[in-house]
């Protein structure tokens, strides 16, 4: 289990209840997903991000909006922390032709071209390959922007994490990839998939800078990424980081959890990040309780209007069935 | 008439990828051994001089990895081309192609372009045993989000590119290794060709020949030769197998009333099926004989040369199920 490092906050009020909102954002958001599962209005595969809260927010600050992100199936935070509309994604969650992927894609599919976040992405470790390619392109067009490609510790047992860490060294291309790992690739434990499961120690093997990080620390994840795209931004080479995290709710909705205790889950419910990120803020005099309160009231309104929106939104005519398999227009 | 000029396939090929290279910044070509190789059969031999190794990229033997690359280097603003050396290595990028290519554009709700063309060469006919001779078209034209072309003419080799690189969507070329060395006069000027309809290349009357890629020389020498018995067939190549172009040949066949089709993939489950099906379903009483196919027999392909003749349709087949079923 990790160890919490950060025992202050080195970023102004402002920024700190940004970050605060955000992973209470996330919480609540999914929180209320769940809640939506269960009453049939979410289909299909549902996988929530509670427990892993500080590594998209912590990552996704230390990005610019011309950066690309690139995620996996379990994405509903890195959009809301990347600033997708709650509504938008619930919309997409809904099915309706309001949602971010008008409704084609679902809660797997998250997409926003003018936020730069491409998925989304649900072959485990499918994106990899695409987010060298488009940290390929960026230095081809010589823009200043990188790649971040997030994924999890079972993705890193797929030949495309290795081919993907490999052309990305070779080619020095600006990619940033993180590496999630919250101990379980769907049900089964790194001891059963890792023969190294120092994961960080995999980038060595193609030249890769690499770190790891207590991923359930905010202040952690924020000084680690930022320190990691400052060297990609610099240099223009991949870099490997490792958060160490925990996910809380089962894998999806389908889970019955059989291949966990329940007192491991409650041992990591109490490195819970948010709690310990809004402890930080009291004990440094960044938040008073009365502030603590309306952010939580003002979470709570834009969730509810992104139920609104989603509720309100409409469903796409089946005449347009077959719309989006080809490009209606030629591009230049 | 224009002037002609004598070319090999793989001359076509590589006049095609110059262009491409020479017309626009963003195209690059990447691929196995494509660079200080040659290209391993050759067709991209002494671009990488001309164009430098930011255009002629070579890679290692990561094809998922390349191929993912490709997808995302087209999502973010660049025109990649890039070469799978066979269609054999062509199914360790088959997750990237179908997974992602295909997909992006619907799932993102019409917001992601992947202007990517692939080159696979394919094929069956030089002793290259069961795991190097292939026909694989119909593994990807039963992909929809894909384009996909079979380059079975010297013209199609020439210009089919051009046209590919134009294309907001994924293209997969499909080229012939057994047609390389293959000379043929061509147009002078030859250049872009269309990627949305087949092509008649030999009127008749009284059959339609349908086929593609391999197939597409074969038939036209198969017709040759019925023509000295006074069998006036038509020869459709069809070019593009994705999005397919049904009204070249249900029109052949509604005027010839005849059809075989012809194609060296496997029989079940192919091209041959699909045009088979939609010509039951939309031209059946203009037919005056149930449609007849000629497929490649239904075996991983072998070594020695007589058995790797048998497993695909050769001239001789064809000109005989031609008269079997003009003459049963």
């Amino acid at each position: 289990m990790p160890k919490t490092k950060s025992k202050k906050i080195d970023l102004d009020a402002k920024k700190a209840h940004h970050l605060f909102y955000q992973m209470l954002l996330i919480r609540k958001f999914e929180d209320k997903a769940a809640e939506e599962y269960t009453k049939a209005k979410i289909r299909g595969f549902l996988h929530l991000y509670i427990g892993e809260e500080a590594v998209a927010v912590g990552v996704i600050q230390s990005l610019t909006d011309e950066d690309n992100i690139l995620c996996t199936y379990r994405e509903h935070g890195h959009a809301l922390a990347r600033g997708l509309d709650a509504g938008a994604i619930m919309a997409e969650m809904y099915g309706k032709q309001e949602g971010c992927s008008r409704g084609r894609g679902g809660s797997m599919h998250l997409f926003d071209k003018s936020k730069n976040f491409f998925g989304g992405n649900a072959i485990v470790a499918g994106h990899l390959p695409m987010s060298v390619g488009m940290a390929l392109a960026s230095k081809k067009q010589k823009k200043n922007n990188i790649t971040c490609c997030f994924f999890g510790e079972g993705a890193a047992a797929e030949g495309e994490f290795h081919e993907a860490m490999n052309l990305a060294a070779l080619w020095k291309v600006p990619v940033l990839f993180v590496c999630e790992n919250n101990l379980y690739a769907m049900g089964t434990a790194i001891r059963y998939t890792h023969s190294m499961q120092e994961l960080e120690k995999k980038g060595a093997g193609y030249g890769v800078e690499s770190s790891a990080v207590n991923g359930m620390n905010l202040m952690d994840v924020i000084n680690a990424a930022n320190e990691a795209v400052q060297k990609v931004r610099d240099n223009g080479k991949p870099y490997l980081l490792v958060c160490n995290t925990y996910r809380f709710r089962a894998h999806s909705m389908f889970d019955a959890e059989l291949y966990r205790d329940k007192k491991e889950v409650e041992e990591w419910k109490k490195r819970d990040p948010i709690p310990e990120f809004q402890e930080l803020l009291l004990k440094q005099k960044m938040i008073t309780e009365k502030e603590i309160k309306e952010i939580e009231k003002q979470v709570d309104t834009e969730i509810q209007k992104a139920i609104d929106f989603a509720e309100a939104g409409t469903w796409e005519p089946i005449e347009q069935l077959t719309k989006f398999v080809y490009s209606e227009k030629e591009t230049k | 008439m224009s002037q002609t000029i004598k070319t090999t396939y793989r001359e076509a090929l590589k006049q095609g990828l110059r262009e491409a290279l020479q017309n626009d910044d963003r195209v690059f070509l990447m691929g196995e051994d494509v660079g200080r190789y040659g290209g391993a059969f050759a067709v991209s031999k002494g671009l990488l001089q001309e164009f430098g190794e930011e255009r002629i990229m070579d890679v290692p033997l990561s094809e998922s990895g390349f191929v993912g690359a490709g997808i995302g280097a087209a999502l973010a603003g660049m025109k990649p081309i890039v070469e799978v050396m066979t269609v054999n290595f062509g199914l360790l990028a088959m997750d990237q192609i179908v997974n992602n290519a295909a997909t992006l554009l619907h799932m993102s709700g019409g917001q992601l372009n992947v202007p990517v063309v692939i080159r696979i060469s394919c094929g069956i006919g030089r002793q290259l045993a069961a795991q190097h001779s292939h026909s694989w078209e119909p593994f990807f034209a039963q992909v929809p989000g894909l384009v996909v072309l079979s380059v079975g003419t010297h013209e199609d080799a020439r210009g089919m590119l051009h046209t590919a690189l134009q294309s907001p969507d994924p293209v997969i070329i499909i080229e012939y290794t057994a047609m390389l060395n293959l000379e043929k006069e061509i147009s002078a000027d030859s250049g872009a060709v269309n990627i949305s309809k087949a092509k008649v290349i030999k009127s008749g009357k009284d059959i339609s020949i349908i086929t593609y890629g391999a197939g597409v020389y074969k038939c036209l020498e198969a017709a040759e030769e019925l023509a000295a018995d006074g069998i006036d067939a038509e020869v459709i190549d069809l070019r593009i197998l994705r999005p397919l172009d049904e009204e070249t040949f249900l029109a052949s066949v509604a005027k010839t009333h005849l059809a075989l089709i012809v194609e060296d993939a496997w029989r079940s489950v192919s091209i041959s099926s699909e045009i088979s099906s939609r010509i039951m379903e939309k031209a059946f009483y203009e037919l005056d004989a149930s449609v007849k196919r000629l497929c490649g027999v239904e075996v991983p392909i072998p070594y020695p040369l007589h058995l790797e003749e048998a497993s695909v349709p050769q001239k001789s087949d064809i000109v005989n199920a031609v008269k079997q079923i003009i003459n049963p």
